[in-house]
């Protein structure tokens, strides 16, 4: 690989930077929980099914707990009192607290609102055995995704980035054949995008779906439904399919545990995507990532993060530093949620204005400069798009170029350009062309670099030292404003947020003393 | 009127009416010689005229890519296209500050959002953040203009309660999610609302996103419509024709009844 000058003291400080960022936020984190968190924790427990009207068991729990101001003791602790009292199993507990008198709800927490501590140890005895279930849960789902990998070649192309596609019918079946289509055109990675809408959703919907805007709904039925595709698919190719879908928005805790338990293989999940991109309360968002991760740690899936995102609201150029500001910080949190560095698919992206004498050069020097930043982490380069216009055939040779920067600097995770960028969502011919070009660019250009060397001063070399430099000084800046001011202010992807703003900020709560939370507290041991 | 005479044309490849296109599709049908064969009828039922069939290969179990190259048949004749186009002249920033100075005495009040559930900011942005799209400035850097970018995911009713709020002469819409024609549904679903709270009339309204063009806006019930390319100047420009031009203002006299009442 053609190495660009990095001065590893500096990559300390960043790293520094970012930790002092991270523990600020941390603290704020490990004293709330949030109604996402709470309904995470009960699916897990194994809470499941919908009410007469359709809404999740989990949210009518959660809401019920939440009006009557006792979620702040964890409604795992509302379960297992239930139990205590009652008996019956996790299931039946959640069905009493949610559609039973009230009273139900009431007695667990004695004259003065407050559970006693006596009642707390024996809620704490009758989650013992759900809390080991629903981590057996999770870890057989994880073997058996990791065994069927082991099992099968893991790669179209040894030695090149992962190929990553997307597909986004609208209609999870449309979907699964297409996912099909896919894996056997070449592709390693399927993500099936998500509806317009769902980001902003406060509940997951159940069932496989067939309706959807811009993408299909993220259920856990839907989920399967692609796995199962995908396990056949990789049966027949001899090669194993990965799939990915968004771990994002007002649920995202819940969609990791989907993720977890229905052997996803990657999730798009970001500390600040949700803040920046969809306005959803900072507050709420970082306590969710947080839980989200704890889940997705245990797992072992690989996180994508989303700062390739900044650059289609920001320019390119100007805010290329930000990206890996961003990256420093996500690789905080995740490290603060028990990830290591082989599950941070840190995100980036080609996004330079192609009129810009040189911008290859540039992107060469960028996308070098992450890799050599981040060793060990799975990076998750993405292609150009907001420069991309109906032209489709300028548009494939963009990719072209995108490509060859890709196989040329070694990055990991591949998202495939598609010529009709600025149109729509892929047709079937058009993941195929895709693929096949780069196929044609990863061939060609294989062992490119391994074969070159850069100026020491050239533009390259210079493009890398400036971004980094400036990385740092944004990072130092954001440390000591704190990064709840430095998002209002706008530091990154050019949006400002406040803290008290945005959406799903009504769903926080603060931890009581005696919070309890077995399974996550379980997570948080295991990693 | 004279009546013109008919202008065909016909597509040029390589000559003055040889017709040439390529088109590229999927069928559902194997490689092979009936896959030629049918891929070449396809083309041919679209008019082309000794297609080539230049390309075809299997992009899917079961699902053949073909590229076809043809002599079209079809001719178009221009000289009776139809085609509204927002035809005001473009003014200089100054010109406009002044012309709003001078005619109106008061700044022009916008207020735009991406609207639904489409979360893209970036086009409305350009046209009214200050920073502004293709080295133009935005709305929000006129003098004569008080813009207000309430952002993406902004539902309509929400949009015009904020648009009674601070008086705003036009609402802007932005709209670039189209799967299945989700963009027209939005913005009509706006249009309906105004009309049902007797609003219709109050504002202009100006519909904007890569897939909207000025004839489309009009269909859908806007004053006009605006798509990729737009610059700030060009909105700014319209604004100003309507509002301080020789027409009307339609949301003067409902002004004038609501401050009388
Ligand atoms: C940037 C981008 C994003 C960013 C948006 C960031 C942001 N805050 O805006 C992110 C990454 C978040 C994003 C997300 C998604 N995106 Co997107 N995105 C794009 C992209 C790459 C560029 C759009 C853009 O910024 N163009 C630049 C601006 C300046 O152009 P413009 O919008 O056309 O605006 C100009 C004119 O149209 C006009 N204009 C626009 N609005 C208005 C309004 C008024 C009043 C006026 C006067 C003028 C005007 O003036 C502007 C300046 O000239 C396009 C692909 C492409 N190259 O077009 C896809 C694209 C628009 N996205 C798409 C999709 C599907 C999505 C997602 C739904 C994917 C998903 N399922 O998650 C999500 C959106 C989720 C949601 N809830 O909406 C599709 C839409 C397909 C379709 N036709 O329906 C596209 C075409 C990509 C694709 N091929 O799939 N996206």
């Amino acid at each position: 690989m053609p190495r660009v000058p990095v001065d590893e003291s500096q990559v300390a400080r960043c790293r520094e930077h970012a930790a002092a960022i991270a523990s600020d936020v941390q603290k704020y984190i490990d004293a709330h929980t949030t109604v996402g968190v709470e309904r995470v924790v009960l699916r897990a427990l194994g809470v499941v099914g919908v009410d007469d009207q359709g809404v999740p068991m989990v949210n009518a729990l959660v809401d019920r707990l939440h009006g009557a101001d006792v979620l702040r003791f964890g409604a795992s602790y509302a379960i297992g009192a239930s139990i205590a009292r009652h008996g019956g199993d996790v299931q039946e507990a959640a069905e009493r607290l949610a559609f039973g008198p009230i009273e139900q709800v009431r007695e667990l927490f004695g004259e003065v609102g407050v559970p006693s501590a006596e009642q707390i140890v024996e809620a704490r005895k009758a989650l013992e055995q759900p809390t080991l279930d629903a981590l057996a849960r999770i870890d057989g789902a994880r073997d058996q995704r990791l065994a069927l990998r082991a099992a099968h070649a893991q790669q179209a192309q040894p030695g090149t980035p992962l190929k990553y596609v997307i597909v986004a019918t609208g209609n999870i079946y449309d979907d699964a054949v297409q996912a099909k289509a896919a894996a056997q055109a070449g592709a390693d990675i399927v993500a099936v995008i998500r509806a317009t809408a769902q980001s902003l959703l406060d509940y997951v919907p159940e069932g496989a779906t067939t309706e959807g805007f811009g993408g299909t709904f993220a259920t856990q039925d839907n989920f399967g439904i692609v796995r199962r595709a995908l396990d056949e698919a990789t049966v027949r190719n001899g090669r194993y399919c990965m799939q990915t879908n968004y771990s994002s928005g007002l649920c995202m805790a819940e969609i990791a545990w989907m993720a977890a338990v229905e052997r996803l293989d990657m999730v798009l999940n970001d500390a600040m995507y949700g803040i920046l991109f969809r306005d959803i309360n900072m507050c709420r968002t970082f306590v969710d990532q947080y839980v989200s991760r704890r889940f997705i740690a245990r797992s072992k899936i690989v996180i994508n993060t989303g700062e390739d995102n900044y650059l289609t609201t920001a320019d390119a150029v100007e805010k290329a530093h930000t990206v890996i500001a961003s990256q420093f910080v996500n690789e905080a949190f995740g490290h603060r949620a028990g990830l290591v560095d082989e599950q941070l698919g840190l995100g980036h992206a080609y996004e330079i204005d192609p009129k810009i004498e040189d911008s290859f050069l540039m992107e060469l020097g960028q996308a070098q400069l992450v890799r050599q930043v981040f060793p060990r982490h799975p990076i998750k380069w993405m292609p150009p798009t907001k420069h991309k216009t109906g032209d489709i055939f300028q548009a494939h040779v963009h990719d072209a170029l995108y490509n060859l920067v890709g196989v040329t600097t070694g990055q990991s995770i591949e998202l495939l350009g598609m010529f009709s960028e600025a149109i729509h969502n892929p047709l079937l011919m058009d993941r195929y062309l895709s693929l096949k070009a780069t196929r044609y660019v990863f061939t060609t250009a294989r062992h490119l670099g391994d074969e070159i060397e850069l100026k020491p001063d050239g533009i390259i070399a210079r493009r890398a030292v400036t971004v980094l430099a400036e990385a740092e000084a944004l990072l130092a800046d954001v440390r000591v404003k704190t990064i709840w001011n430095a998002i209002a202010e706008g530091a990154f992807a050019d949006v400002k947020r406040t803290r008290t703003g945005g959406k799903g900020f009504t769903g926080i709560v603060e931890r009581a003393p005696g919070y309890m939370n077995p399974v996550l507290e379980a997570l948080e041991a295991s990693t | 009127m004279h009546p013109t005479e008919a202008k065909l044309l016909r597509a040029y490849g390589d000559r003055e009416g040889d017709g040439m296109v390529q088109m590229s599709f999927t069928l559902q049908m194997p490689v092979g010689a009936r896959g030629r064969e049918a891929a070449k009828r396809f083309a041919e039922a679209h008019g082309l005229k000794e297609p080539i069939i230049s390309t075809m290969e299997e992009c899917a179990e079961g699902f053949t890519y073909f590229v076809a190259y043809g002599h079209s048949q079809h001719t178009v004749d221009v000289t009776n296209l139809e085609v509204p186009e927002v035809e005001v002249p473009r003014l200089e920033m100054k010109e406009i500050d002044h012309r709003v100075k001078t005619r109106l005495a008061r700044k022009i009040v916008v207020v735009g959002a991406c609207t639904g559930s489409d979360a893209h900011t970036v086009g409305i942005d350009a046209i009214l953040n200050m920073k502004g799209y293709a080295g133009e400035k935005g709305l929000e850097a006129y003098k004569s203009f008080e813009a207000y970018n309430l952002g993406a995911q902004v539902e309509n009713d929400q949009l015009i309660e904020r648009a009674n709020a601070v008086g705003a002469d036009a609402i802007l819409v932005s709209q670039v999610i189209t799967q299945r024609n989700c963009h027209k549904d939005n913005a009509r679903a706006l249009v309906d609302l105004l009309e049902r709270r007797g609003e219709r009339g109050k504002f202009i309204l100006l519909l904007g996103g890569p897939r909207i063009d000025h004839k489309l806006g009009l269909e859908l019930g806007f004053d006009a419509g605006f798509g990729p390319g737009t610059r700030p100047g060009d909105v700014a420009s319209f604004l100003v024709h309507k509002l301080c031009g020789e027409e009307p203002l339609p949301s003067e006299s409902i002004r004038a009844v609501a401050k009388a009442s």
